[in-house]
């Protein structure tokens, strides 16, 4: 595991691991990133999967939306773990940003994700130029 | 018939909820009867946050809905009823009056003393009891995480 913030990527079914795949494929960044599934649990084992993933360490939780079973697990974890941030939308440009920023404060990285990650969302046309 | 989807899923609201079943239903109310989140404002507005627009909610303990029961299935607009467990779900059915004739056993997950019955259903003796009885009584109870899926009967779920 490399220094600076861990991020636990928490999303549905195949996601998160899917992702953390890509993302350490494209940066060569092992071991930062941790992938989360709800898949096949209750409520109260989703957050103490996240609650075990975290520990007593400063992580961010990406979150694949803003609502629905894994975003209420972050959250509830959220509440008693003072050293998680949560950011939903967890999109690969996120991610890829946040492993070569992990010396960042807690705070500002999460702040980062969120301003990194809406940023690389939007649309193309064909046709001139880009 | 207010009451389009009667949903035992120990996860609550969460997508498979309001997208899988309330896009084909159409829900607009959902009552969430749980004694811990009706016990706690932060939880309710978690959940609330997890409900499209559109979609009204209404939180209960047990005990609160089966006194609300009667009001909740009066109203014309279209109802989820939502627990997280089979005796919360068996409560309402059994103070319904009949107006609950089926039982959806949509998440029901792991936990020491339950055997695996299906992905998403896993029963203890006295779950399997509750819903044995329920369906003595009447009540139609399936297994069917989304509707796209196949209805497995109790009958066949307990084989």
């Amino acid at each position: 595991m490399t220094e600076g913030l861990r991020g636990l990527v928490l999303a549905h079914a195949a996601l998160a691991e899917a992702m953390v795949g890509a993302a350490e494929e494209i940066s060569g960044v092992r071991g930062a990133l941790v992938p989360l599934s709800n898949r096949d649990c209750d409520r109260d084992t989703l957050e103490a999967r996240v609650r075990a993933a975290a520990g007593d360490q400063p992580a961010i939780v990406f979150v694949d939306l803003p609502n629905g079973s894994c975003f209420i697990a972050a959250m509830r974890a959220l509440r008693s773990l003072p050293s998680i941030r949560v950011v939903t939308g967890v999109n690969l440009t996120m991610l890829l940003d946040f492993l070569f920023h992990r010396g960042l404060p807690l705070d500002e990285a999460a702040a980062r994700a969120g301003e990194i990650g809406s940023r690389a969302i939007g649309g193309r046309s064909g046709g001139g130029g880009p | 018939m207010p009451v389009v989807l009667s949903r035992i899923d120990d996860r609550l609201i969460h997508g498979q909820v309001v997208i899988g079943w309330g896009g084909p239903l159409r829900f607009t109310r959902i009552a969430l009867v749980s004694d811990e989140v009706a016990a706690s404002d932060w939880e309710q507005d978690l959940y609330r946050m997890a409900v499209p627009g559109g979609m009204a909610i209404e939180f209960a303990s047990a005990a609160e809905a089966t006194a609300r029961l009667p009001v909740w299935l009066s109203a014309p607009e279209p109802l989820l009823i939502l627990t997280g467990d089979v005796e919360t779900m068996a409560s309402l059915v059994d103070a319904s009056e009949g107006r609950i004739p089926e039982v959806n056993l949509g998440g029901i997950h792991h936990r020491p003393g339950r055997t695996e019955r299906l992905r998403y259903v896993y029963l203890d003796e006295a779950e399997t009891r509750q819903l044995q009885r329920l369906e003595a009584a009447g009540v139609r109870v399936t297994a069917q995480d989304l509707p796209t899926a196949t209805p497995v009967p109790l009958g066949e779920l307990l084989a």
